[in-house]
């Protein structure tokens, strides 16, 4: 066969330039979703938060008259205060007990693969479901308390989702029941993964448990303490529809996250500036916290 | 029988054993305790709730909160029951799967198979994008889907979920696609396989595993959505989430909290299945999503 043949030739050149440009061909519509709706819209949703838009979109600039206007907001500060109590909570009470669920089924536990997806289970639920349940279980009217008092114990109370200065609280049971299980799954790993050779010359050379815990596994178990504190705030941050469900806010305006004032000022009252504004400042907390995590995963794996 | 075996390195008396024990059996009724109370009073007459009973078995068994929930419930304004919204999330969650899963199987291939500048940066934003607070994008994404006339469909959902669905999926791939051994890759490349027929011969066939977690996961993030709903579709095509919802939290004069029951573990019913059923590659799916695959 003639190598000159310019038809073939032409042919293959335009196949081989093909096959060079697939890979980006292929990745394109990606890439192009993802800068236009997360991106894009990122900068549209920042844009709007300078502007004085109500109801609709506007594109009056007003500088920064929505951020001042959004610390002045009452339910703003009850926001970002739930958040704080809330997200502590959640985050400290989920890592306390996955730890210890983690290193209790790590001692060659029989019935560990019994137990350990019942621990689970709840992180396949929806939040709506969850709330649902700890809704009706935490209600004095039909739940926890008037089964209590059933059984004879009269002056056994549990009112707090019915209270507003307590409410918040039920909001991180439930949430810890959701997601202790997977910080949990999450340590386990971290602990399978040390090398049972140290600790068993830790223990020739006279070292207790608990010594060996403190100086040796947990030190070793800092990365998943660091995903389960990246997962869990960024978690923290984001609820939104566990609050609906259990106390849709309630009662009053008592149990308000960030993301039900986002919801509340852009869709309801028709404060959309503000609105976008809280977006914004959700966004810059969860990227405060993000980008150094995914930025050191990122370069390791280099 | 309390002894621990030899190969471990931590030995623990019987006393502490037995604790162990006690601590675990604990959690464990915490976890399952909703679901319980849930099922039991799913099958029992209201009178029995509302009489304080929640925490007991019921004394006489009915399956009537079930078919209420599931078709006369009042949701909303209708009374329609749940299934309507049961399909509408089917209809939803099955084509928003497989389109995310097949975007992320070929984004996770170019990624990692074919290095070209910049291919680091295009990942970190897009696993970026797995975290943002949807808030952040929803003004917009409802400007644009009723520019698209598909605000308040399932149409639009879709769109919603493969397009915040991406970035998973494409991350679950990649990981996976990064231990696969690239020098396999290279040899078809000499052999004159193209980029496509590298992808379906030589990636596809071993990727089985990642594949079952991908959907997996994908499914019961979307499944279990309620924000985009919410805002989305809340009428006629509100996934089940919104519904259950509606129905929990709109009805009026005394509530039927054993058709609310029902009506969660339907809601519950397929992530749940999916778990039982596949929770192997659940828990990796966790894994890969938050440490490092």
């Amino acid at each position: 066969m003639a190598a000159t043949d310019p038809m073939l030739d032409s042919g293959a050149d335009f196949r081989t330039r093909l096959q060079a440009w697939l890979p980006k061909i292929v990745l394109a519509p990606s890439f192009a979703v993802m800068v236009i709706f997360v991106y894009g819209f990122i900068a549209f949703t920042l844009y709007l938060s300078f502007t004085d838009s109500r109801m609709l979109p506007s594109y009056d600039l007003v500088g920064w008259q929505n951020y001042e206007r959004l610390f002045r907001v009452r339910q703003w500060d009850t926001a970002i205060i739930n958040l704080g109590i809330f997200a502590g909570l959640y985050i400290v009470i989920s890592t306390i007990i996955g730890l210890f669920l983690a290193i209790f089924l790590d001692q060659k536990i029989r019935g560990e693969g019994f137990l350990r997806p019942i621990f689970l289970y709840p992180m396949a639920l929806s939040f709506i479901v969850t709330g649902t349940a700890w809704k009706w279980i935490l209600d004095p009217a039909i739940g926890l308390e008037v089964t209590m008092h059933r059984w004879g114990w009269e002056s056994f109370q549990f009112d707090w989702i019915k209270d507003s200065d307590m409410a918040i609280y039920t909001i991180v049971i439930a949430a810890v029941w959701q997601s202790s299980g997977f910080v949990m799954a999450m340590f386990l790993a971290g602990l399978r993964g040390i090398d049972n050779e140290i600790l068993k010359a830790a223990q020739m050379d006279g070292a207790s448990n608990f010594q060996m815990y403190r100086r040796i596994i947990l030190p070793q178990l800092r990365p998943a303490f660091l995903s389960a504190f990246v997962i869990l705030s960024h978690l923290a941050i984001k609820s939104y529809d566990l609050v609906v469900a259990m106390t849709d806010g309630g009662p009053g305006t008592s149990t308000w996250l960030p993301a039900l004032f986002m919801y509340e000022y852009t869709f309801t009252r028709n404060q959309m500036g503000i609105g976008a504004s809280s977006a914004v400042i959700m966004l810059m907390t969860i990227a405060a916290i993000m980008v150094p995590y995914l930025y050191a995963e990122l370069k390791e794996q280099k | 029988m309390a002894v621990a075996s030899s190969d471990t390195a931590i030995r623990s008396s019987n006393v502490t054993r037995t604790f162990i024990y006690l601590f675990l059996l604990l959690f464990a009724l915490f976890y399952l305790m909703p679901l319980v109370i849930m099922v039991l009073n799913s099958l029992k007459p209201l009178s029995e709730i509302t009489s304080g009973g929640m925490i007991a078995m019921p004394r006489e068994w009915t399956i009537e909160p079930w078919l209420s929930a599931w078709s006369t419930a009042q949701i909303g304004v209708e009374p329609t029951g749940l299934r309507p919204y049961f399909i509408n999330s089917i209809a939803m969650a099955v084509p928003a799967v497989a389109i995310s899963t097949v975007a992320g199987a070929l984004n996770g291939y170019v990624l990692t198979k074919w290095h070209f500048r910049g291919a680091t940066w295009i990942f970190g934003l897009l696993l970026f994008s797995c975290f943002i607070p949807f808030q952040i994008v929803l003004i917009p994404m409802a400007r644009i889907l009723g520019l698209l006339e598909i605000a308040g469909t399932t149409y639009g959902l879709i769109l919603v979920h493969v397009v915040y669905g991406i970035g998973f999926s494409t991350l679950y791939f990649r990981n996976y696609y990064a231990a696969f051994p690239t020098e396999l890759v290279r040899a078809a490349q000499i052999d004159g396989a193209g980029f496509f027929q590298i992808f379906w011969r030589i990636m596809l066939p071993s990727s089985g595993p990642i594949i079952a977690v991908c959907c997996i996961w994908q499914f019961t993030n979307i499944w279990n959505d309620f924000l985009f709903g919410a805002s989305f579709a809340s009428g006629d095509a509100a996934p089940m989430t919104v519904a259950l919802n509606n129905l929990v939290n709109s009805s009026t004069g005394e509530r039927p909290y054993n058709v609310h029951f029902a009506g969660a573990i339907m809601a519950a019913g397929p992530t749940l299945l999916v778990y039982i059923v596949a929770g192997r590659y659940f828990v990796r799916g966790l894994m890969a999503g938050s440490v490092k695959g």
